[in-house]
């Protein structure tokens, strides 16, 4: 498993301990972080800055990643805004319509960001999530090498000797 | 990345978006359409400063990203610029005449001629000033006239810079161009669209 002890004391540890929250919730499917929420003993009081809401947001790529920029399509987002008592914000974005999943986003990334919360998250929410998509990153890949074809090619030697 | 907001200050918006902005809006229309008239929002909004309660509730419910805002708020006008960013995603603009609304404090508005008062073909496209005053009652009166007002109507807003009404009486004579006011305090407006003429007091 990934290293997750990040030095948070600097900005730039927090930054890679928020993005890896967000990474983890955002990858996760909605019903799982709401499990691993439900069995915390106790959660952060929250104010909402931003109820959770739906939108859509442009997908752009590039062929390549480097041709001429096009529109791939739009996809819904949900996204939300909170703050908890120790002080921080967190917002939390997360690909599909389902607000809940938003909003653990955005509590997920405030308690990262308070001393008093992160190991608790830590123990009670991204280790089993992180754990939870080894699992079904391995379980995708043995499936796929199941499914494994060898392709050879005789390589015709003439004339040797 | 693209320049962080910081959030540490912002205080909530609207508990219930939809319906909230829906009926401010509903008393935004009552307010245009009766100018001179108090109207309460009733917004249920805990801005960061209570004098801009209604201010705010109306940047809920009419700003978003396409409506350049220009901000003169004291102390509170950085703040409150974030506060803007993260709720309505509006550009705050420093430049008067670019602005779709602007949002400053009595003391602190510039002459009324600074803002853009429409284009002949496109008179809709006009600044909407939002004015923080003192309070709505007690100041200097003006009677008003116009449409929407029975005969005449009385208001006394109070903190409004001394040539304040000479600078709308000014703004009325080029009709149909001019700026929308929507003079606020606390959690109530009062509105004067530009069909509105202040009349002498006699």
């Amino acid at each position: 498993m990934e290293s997750h002890q990040e030095d948070v004391a600097t900005t730039e540890g927090l930054r890679l301990a928020r993005q890896r929250a967000h990474a983890l919730i955002a990858k996760s499917p909605a019903d799982a972080v709401r499990s691993v929420f439900d069995l915390m003993e106790n959660l952060p009081e929250v104010e909402r800055l931003r109820p959770s809401e739906v939108g859509l947001v442009l997908v752009r790529g590039r062929v390549g990643g480097e041709g001429e920029r096009f529109n791939l399509g739009e996809l819904p987002v949900a996204r939300a805004a909170l703050r908890i008592p120790e002080g921080p914000v967190g917002v939390g974005y997360v690909a599909g319509r389902n607000r809940d999943h938003a909003e653990l986003a955005a509590l997920a990334d405030a308690m990262v960001q308070a001393d008093v919360w992160r190991d608790r998250l830590e123990e009670g929410v991204l280790a089993p999530l992180a754990a939870g998509l080894a699992e079904r990153k391995a379980d995708t890949g043995r499936k796929a090498a199941a499914t494994k074809v060898d392709f050879f090619t005789m390589v015709r030697t003439r004339g040797e000797k | 990345m693209i320049g962080s907001l910081a959030l540490e200050g912002v205080s909530p918006g609207f508990a219930n978006p939809v319906a909230d902005s829906q009926r401010v809006f509903r008393r935004v229309l009552d307010a245009m359409s009766r100018p001179g008239r108090l109207i309460d929002l009733d917004s249920g909004i805990a801005a960061a400063s209570p004098h801009l309660t209604a201010a705010s509730a109306l940047a809920l419910t009419l700003l978003d990203f396409e409506t350049p805002v220009f901000v003169a708020l004291d102390a509170d006008g950085e703040a409150f610029a974030n506060w803007l960013r993260f709720h309505c995603g509006c550009p705050i603009t420093a430049e008067p005449k670019a602005a779709a609304y602007a949002l400053v404090l009595a003391d602190l508005l510039p002459a009324l001629d600074q803002f853009y008062a429409g284009d002949p073909k496109y008179p809709d496209r006009a600044t909407t000033l939002i004015v923080v005053c003192a309070a709505l009652e007690g100041g200097a009166a003006v009677r008003l006239e116009g449409p929407g007002i029975a005969e005449t109507r009385r208001i006394a807003p109070a903190g409004l810079p001394e040539d304040f009404w000479n600078q709308v009486r000014a703004d009325r004579s080029a009709f149909q161009l001019g700026v929308d006011i929507i003079l606020t305090a606390g959690d109530q407006i009062i509105a004067l669209p530009r069909s509105t003429r202040i009349v002498p007091e006699n």
